[in-house]
């Protein structure tokens, strides 16, 4: 018979073990991308432009896709979002109305990625004939992302303490010029990390740009905004389940591309909210 | 000169107070900016997706067989088959996320908290295709081999996968909930000579109850509704999951179909009304599921009961 100390020992043992079941397959899944990937890499690889039905050659318009997608997603998602998170957090009272937004927002970071695909193709593809383009893609990516910002925002704005707004209003600012000079300012650094957490989850996601933007095989870079382009998430499912013989080598290379842009933003994000934790005067 | 320069500023400020007033419109539109986004998310999906109803009989809607090209347009193996992968993926991942959540919260020591958490971070942030990927490629051969299956793209390789893309979320719910507990119920446990394992699984867990329901019903929302690398490891048979061994052969969500199957359909017809009435189906099913979740937590809310 065990004593309870004795349980104690063993069950703190094993929940340890469990949190190493959990976490050991993130480095495993990162490793082997890493490994059989870094190989298909080289200066080419990243630059030219895909040759013998995406057998060969680069994936260069894959990633020029995905930095056009993601520039559209922050051009209408960050005004959007840190807008609506300056009214929760600076202006909204505890009203039904206020708490209807909440619940949208917990909606909104709810819905399937794929049904925000199919929303988009109704809406922006469709109804407002932007075509499959970077346009319909973006504005259904930035909508996606909305909540995350929207939140991550808020939260940052609300840490702010409600001394620097009462100080600024005794020396006679408005209430705008206090969120615009001090409350805006002093929160940055958290609503860059919750952008950038936002904007890294769009430039990962597949569903929302299949029916919205993405071509299959476009061996040319995007000319305008309503053009279609290639994107890294899509260009790996098409090349993992569409493309027979393609050499394993490349798909290992183009997931390492994409999770590489998306760890290496995660990181930034990490750093930025840490240091500024680290530094802040309050 | 005197008198200019004050109705120069008298001028400046009224303008000040102008743009003020528009700005704050503006915000103030922003804010309910959500409200609008959901709404016009569910009139589309209804717009495109309502005329199933009438193009295709309840019977043939909710029938048992899944093929579009002969016009079958049974969803109830693709509904099963969404349960069974995520029921699965759940049980999966409610053991492993509360003991995480535990370890986490109340033993383990700060520097491996500091590693643990980022980590658990890095995993929410994987892209799903990528994940998918990988367990196309390593997982799907790994489970063909260890328990002898025909093919590798099984129920529940995507039940493993979506288990540790729902992992984030149910542990940091948790986490809150663990957290919410006041510090007198430990106090008191401790007090009467329970040990720290006693206090936390009789006393701290139980005290966080609500919120791991909470977090389970976020970790389904989130299951539930993911595509790619389901769609990616499930072998996308669409057969009714009645057999024992379903779990062990392939599978077919709804989200996958539609993501499979809508760039091939012709925009207006019946097919395409189809999988527009599952996108409705599944918007319905993640609202209902969000919002049971939203509602317990501001019930706890205001009770006092978080923070």
């Amino acid at each position: 018979m065990m004593d309870r100390y004795q349980v104690q020992r063993f069950g703190f043992i094993l929940l340890g073990l469990v949190a190493v079941i959990v976490v050991a397959p993130i480095l495993i899944v990162i490793a082997a991308i890493a490994v059989r990937g870094i190989g298909a890499i080289d200066w080419q690889f990243l630059t030219a432009m895909p040759r013998d039905g995406m057998r060969a050659g680069g994936i260069f318009p894959a990633i020029v896709g995905t930095l056009w997608l993601t520039l559209g997603t922050a051009l209408v998602a960050i005004p959007i979002g840190v807008g609506g998170a300056v009214y929760l957090a600076e202006y909204a009272r505890d009203t039904v109305l206020t708490r209807a937004i909440r619940l949208a927002i917990i909606n909104l970071a709810g819905v399937p990625s794929v049904v925000y695909g199919l929303f988009g193709l109704g809406l922006f593809v469709l109804f407002l004939q932007l075509g499959t383009s970077i346009v319909a893609g973006s504005l259904t990516l930035a909508i996606m992302t909305l909540p995350i910002i929207i939140s991550t925002t808020e939260e940052a704005l609300r840490a702010v303490p409600t001394e620097f707004r009462t100080v600024s209003a005794s020396l006679g600012g408005t209430r705008w010029q206090g969120i615009r000079r001090i409350v805006l300012p002093q929160a940055m650094p958290g609503i860059i990390t919750g952008v950038i957490l936002g904007l890294l989850r769009a430039a990962g996601e597949t569903a929302p740009i299949l029916f919205t933007v993405a071509a299959f095989f476009l061996p040319r870079l995007p000319q305008s905004p309503f053009d279609q382009t290639m994107a890294l998430p899509y260009h790996l499912y098409v090349i993992s389940t569409q493309v027979p013989g393609m050499p394993p080598e490349n798909q290992y290379g183009t997931a390492l591309v994409l999770l590489a842009v998306v760890l290496s933003l995660n990181v930034v994000a990490t750093l930025i909210r840490s240091s500024y934790r680290r530094r802040r005067e309050w | 000169m005197d008198e200019n320069a004050l109705t120069n500023g008298q001028r400046r400020q009224s303008r000040a107070r102008q743009v003020e007033f528009v700005i704050e419109a503006v915000i103030r539109v922003l804010g309910f900016s959500a409200i609008g986004f959901v709404t016009l998310i569910f009139i589309f999906l209804l717009r495109e997706g309502l005329p199933t109803f009438f193009e295709v009989r309840l019977g043939n809607l909710f029938g048992t067989q899944w093929y579009p090209t002969f016009g079958l347009f049974g969803t109830l193996p693709l509904i099963l088959g969404s349960l069974l992968v995520t029921v699965t993926a759940i049980a999966i991942a409610l053991p492993l996320g509360v003991a995480t959540a535990v370890f986490v919260r109340e033993v383990a020591p700060g520097w491996t908290r500091e590693i643990l958490k980022p980590m658990i971070e890095v995993l929410a942030g994987i892209p799903s295709v990528v994940l998918g990927f990988f367990g196309m490629t390593l997982v799907a051969p790994f489970v063909r081999e260890s328990l002898g299956t025909p093919t590798g793209l099984t129920a529940f390789t995507g039940a493993l996968l979506l288990a540790y893309m729902s992992l984030p979320t149910i542990i940091s719910v948790a986490e809150d909930a663990l957290d919410a507990v006041p510090k007198s119920y430990r106090d008191g446990a401790r007090a009467m000579g329970a040990t720290e394992w006693q206090t936390i699984w009789r006393v701290v867990v139980p005290a966080a109850r609500s919120g791991v329901v909470t977090a389970v019903m976020l970790g389904l929302g989130r299951a539930i509704g993911e595509t790619m690398a389901v769609m990616l490891v499930t072998g996308n048979a669409a057969r009714m999951p009645v057999t024992l061994d379903s779990l062990l052969r392939p599978a077919r969500t709804m989200t996958a179909t539609v993501a499979a199957e809508m760039g091939e359909v012709a925009q207006g017809s019946v097919h395409y009304h189809v999988l527009f009435g599952i996108g409705l189906i599944l918007f319905m099913l993640t609202f209902v599921i969000n919002l049971t979740a939203a509602v317990t937590v501001f019930e706890k809310k205001r009770r006092g009961g978080l923070r």
